[in-house]
């Protein structure tokens, strides 16, 4: 395997994008081998583990099994879309702040401080006062969340950069900045920027379960894998796996992705990919 | 000198390392050290030369293990210590003098603290702030009584230089270990460093082991001299004899490659890299490179034989070869059919940076003939950068003309025409940084090509071959990243993306400083070559005034952002006008004349 995909050649690579496939898989097809109705009672709330039921039944009766199948969804899709945006939105002004040095610096930067310095929670809950519950707004709300933070790190790596020999050699030649920026500058800031956005991602899920868990976002009996937490975290005693098991899917998930990331990181500038604990020979 | 009457300080023998994963780093190596000498361990990066020398404090790299051998600092023995009990030896009998003093000191202690730190270590009876200021004033920063108050990033690099090697001073251990102490500095703040360290050495008898790539700067402080290559010791001997007198093929082309500007000579690189850890032939590691080659050198390793007493050489042939013999006087080649019209014509340059007091570059004028190198000589900070920089459209004067070919250059390389950009370009001076690590070789090549002469794709494919033909290295470099180049490898390439362009002129901003010093003599005929075959006209912008003489045709001589002479070459490095100019002259490390003439 060559290009863009080597990385999975590594251990580390191949593990991680195997958990993300195989997450990935339950969230978006898992619905079509669940066995039961994940909405309906099918036996005593909090039962444990049986034929029945594989991972034993919720706080309402529910089987636990089926709501794992279906409550991937929402949590995967409006993470990913939240940190996608926030992504869009944070790589745009830390380029801008951190190649141009302008005078659009010092004030998108000023912004970004402010933006930082409200409560994260507090700020989704006015947003969602003010414009009502409902996804479009839990997504445009965690993304605001993040992009300052973003723009902050990919500011500071792109000052980096920017001053580099390749980058004023492009200058010199007397290229457009957006081709500066694409060809020479990006492709630079990918490494710290993948490790960060595997971070954002499992910080958009912790975010977006808490404002389920608050009553704000989904709203029961959606089954959600935050949701699921929120709702039996109360009996974890009783059966263990209603909220294991999505809590489960959750870690899994994360890690997956972190693997991916940073096995994409090591890979970069390349031609073969050295495992994790081969040091980078110098000079 | 030493005095075969003592006990040696510093005895290291049979000394192998290793790496886990069994590949040799470092091969039975053996030499000593008495009181009060200097011993210079020299050799190209890669030669185990650090590994060596940060053995001798007991520290290994990461990876790396010693697997066999003494290591006898001031009567102990170093190895098989635990953590805790070299800590007890490290900074009292050895102490360490980094290459990078600014990221050696801890930038948010102050100096006074850092000294005061080595001395709670391993003397609490004497640890007081006069003890502090004592260390101070030995090397020479004790007339300002507050100077321990302040912190690492208030100093200037020679300063920051000066409070490491008190620290390794200030328990007065019997050994030092310096680490390349002076490759970032200037010409004349390595030259107060190298002075002070003599003088540490005559008043406290301190040895020191000197690590270094730079075999002038060695000369003129070893008293004995070790050569070192793919890990073995090569050469090993009197400092004069190595350097006057070198048995072994490989010292002998590096005194070849060291730039002199009193004896200006063709300099020789030395073909090839060196070999890397893990890649080492069968016989003697330096057979693929050395012109002297045999069949028998590839046999096995050659043994170190004693020439003299004092003088051991491990090479196969030494006694046939006679390399001492002086090479002819390669009075550069000038350059062919020039004529005397300005390319260039820089004119009332004055750069004021933003929150700077004073200009950082004054009132410069100058021209560029055509097909000639000038080369512009100045310390750090004397602004010789930021004219490159202005010249090459990277930074707007702030007033001043430059005239490229009859017509007056924009301040910025985008309000420049097309032909313009193409025609002028730069290469830059660290070659780790010249190159996008996230390009393929060939991509960051072929770049100009499409934007500055607009060639087709297969065009551009075609000519990358032939471009990296005339920097000598293999097409298949092409496919590379720049992180599996070294850097020599990696400055080829960027002199090749300069090249592509087919440009008329060539800014080169100290292209050579990060390098190697045989490296360096390969990059430095690589260029003149280019020079003369392509009728390049050249700004050679570097500190080293060896390096002037091997290439430049004239010489501009800058100090704090003013231009204190110019003239040509042979001239200005012969009978230099100037006070400054012949400050520089006098600090400049250079080869003791036997060894180049």
């Amino acid at each position: 395997m060559t290009g863009r995909l080597r990385f999975a050649r590594t251990f580390s690579g191949a593990l991680g994008l195997t958990i993300v496939f195989v997450v990935v898989f339950v969230a978006l097809l898992g619905n079509y081998f669940a066995p039961h109705d994940p909405t309906a009672p099918v036996g005593v709330p909090l039962a444990g583990p049986s034929g029945g039921a594989w991972l034993g039944t919720d706080v309402l009766g529910r089987d636990v099994f089926s709501r794992l199948l279906y409550g991937g969804r929402s949590v995967i899709g409006l993470a990913l879309v939240a940190t996608l945006l926030a992504y869009v939105i944070g790589l745009t002004i830390g380029l801008i702040a951190g190649y141009t040095r302008s005078k659009a610096d010092p004030i998108l930067m000023r912004t970004v401080d402010v933006m930082l310095a409200f409560p994260p929670l507090l700020f989704l809950l006015v947003l969602i006062t003010g414009a009502g519950t409902g996804t479009a707004v839990l997504v445009i709300g965690v993304a605001a969340i993040q992009a300052p933070g973003i723009s902050r790190i990919v500011r500071t790596a792109t000052l980096e950069i920017s001053v580099r020999g390749y980058v004023e050699a492009a200058v010199a030649r007397g290229e457009r900045s957006i081709a500066v920026v694409v060809r020479e500058v990006l492709p630079n800031i990918l490494a710290p920027v993948l490790v960060d956005a595997g971070l954002r991602f499992t910080y958009s899920i912790l975010i977006i379960a808490s404002v389920n868990f608050l009553g704000l976002g989904l709203q029961p009996p959606n089954s959600d894998w935050a949701l699921m937490i929120s709702e039996n975290r109360q009996y974890i005693n009783l059966n263990v796996w209603a909220v294991l098991a999505p809590a489960a899917m959750i870690a899994l998930l994360t890690i997956g992705i972190n693997l991916t990331g940073d096995a994409i990181a090591r890979s970069l500038g390349r031609s073969y990919v050295p495992k994790a604990t081969q040091t980078v020979p110098t000079a | 000198m030493s005095d075969v009457a003592t006990a040696p300080v510093v005895r290291v023998e049979n000394l192998c390392l290793s790496l886990n994963t069994g590949e040799p780093v470092v091969e039975d190596v053996s030499f000593s050290v008495g009181a009060g000498e200097i011993l210079g361990l020299v050799g190209e990066s890669g030669s185990g030369k650090t590994t060596t020398a940060l053995a001798l404090l007991g520290y290994t790299r990461t990876g790396v293990n010693v697997r066999s051998g003494v290591i006898e600092v001031g009567g102990q023995s170093i190895i098989g210590r635990d953590a805790k009990s070299l800590r007890s030896v490290r900074g009292k009998v050895v102490s360490y003098v980094p290459q990078d003093p600014g990221g050696a000191l801890n930038p948010s202690m102050r100096v006074g603290d850092s000294i005061m730190d080595v001395l709670r270590a391993h003397r609490t009876a004497t640890a007081s702030d006069e003890s502090v200021q004592a260390a101070l004033s030995r090397v020479e920063l004790g007339t300002d009584a507050r100077f321990g108050e302040r912190y690492p990033h208030q100093l200037s690099g020679g300063q920051q230089q000066r409070v490491t090697i008190a620290m390794a001073c200030v328990c007065e251990p019997p050994v030092a270990v310096l680490d390349e102490p002076t490759t970032g500095l200037d010409v004349l703040t390595q030259d107060r460093i190298l002075t002070e360290l003599a003088r540490l050495r005559d008043e406290d008898g301190m040895a020191m082991v000197y690590v270094s790539h730079d075999l002038a700067v060695v000369a003129k402080m070893a008293d004995r001299i070790v050569v070192m290559y793919a890990g073995r010791v090569v050469e090993n001997g009197p400092a004069a004899d190595v350097i006057e007198r070198p048995k072994h093929p490989y010292t002998r082309a590096l005194v070849a490659a060291i730039p002199d500007f009193r004896h200006p000579r063709a300099l020789q690189g030395i073909p090839g890299v060196s070999v890397g850890v893990g890649e080492w032939p069968a016989g003697c590691a330096f057979a693929p490179r050395c012109e002297h080659q045999e069949d028998r050198c590839c046999g096995g390793v050659p043994a170190l034989e004693q020439a003299t007493d004092a003088h051991a050489v491990r090479c196969v042939r030494w006694e046939e070869l006679t390399l001492g013999e002086p090479r002819p006087e390669g009075a550069r080649v000038a350059a062919v059919a020039t004529t005397d019209d300005a390319l260039l014509e820089v004119s009332g340059l004055h750069v004021q940076y933003r929150h700077g007091s004073r200009a950082a570059v004054d009132d410069v004028s100058f021209s560029i003939p055509q097909g000639r190198c000038v080369a512009l000589v100045g310390e750090s900070g004397s602004g010789k950068t930021t004219v490159g920089r202005c010249i090459a459209g990277l930074h707007e004067p702030t007033s001043g003309r430059i005239v490229f070919d009859g017509q007056e250059l924009a301040g910025s390389a985008r309000r420049r025409s097309l032909d313009q950009r193409r025609r002028i370009q730069i290469v830059f001076q660290n070659p780790f940084e010249s190159l996008n690590p996230r390009h393929r070789v060939s991509s960051s090549i072929e770049r100009p090509l499409r934007v500055l002469r607009r060639l087709s794709r297969g065009d551009a494919d075609r000519e990358v071959g032939e471009l990296l033909d005339r920097v000598r290295l293999p097409r298949r470099v092409a496919e590379r990243f720049p992180i599996e180049l070294s850097g020599g490898e990696r400055q080829r390439v960027a002199i090749a993306r300069a090249l592509a362009a087919k440009p008329d002129l060539l800014v080169c901003d100290e292209v050579t400083s990060a390098l190697d010093v045989s490296v360096q003599a390969a990059v430095l005929e690589l260029l003149s070559e280019l020079q003369r075959d392509l009728r390049l006209s050249m700004l050679f912008i570097t500190h080293n005034l060896g390096v002037v003489a091997c290439i430049g045709d004239s010489v501009l001589v800058m100090d704090q952002g003013t231009l204190r002479e110019s003239g040509p070459c042979a001239q200005v490095l012969a009978a230099p006008v100037d006070d400054y100019t012949r400050r520089l002259l006098s600090a400049a490390p250079r080869l003791p004349d036997a060894a180049v003439s």
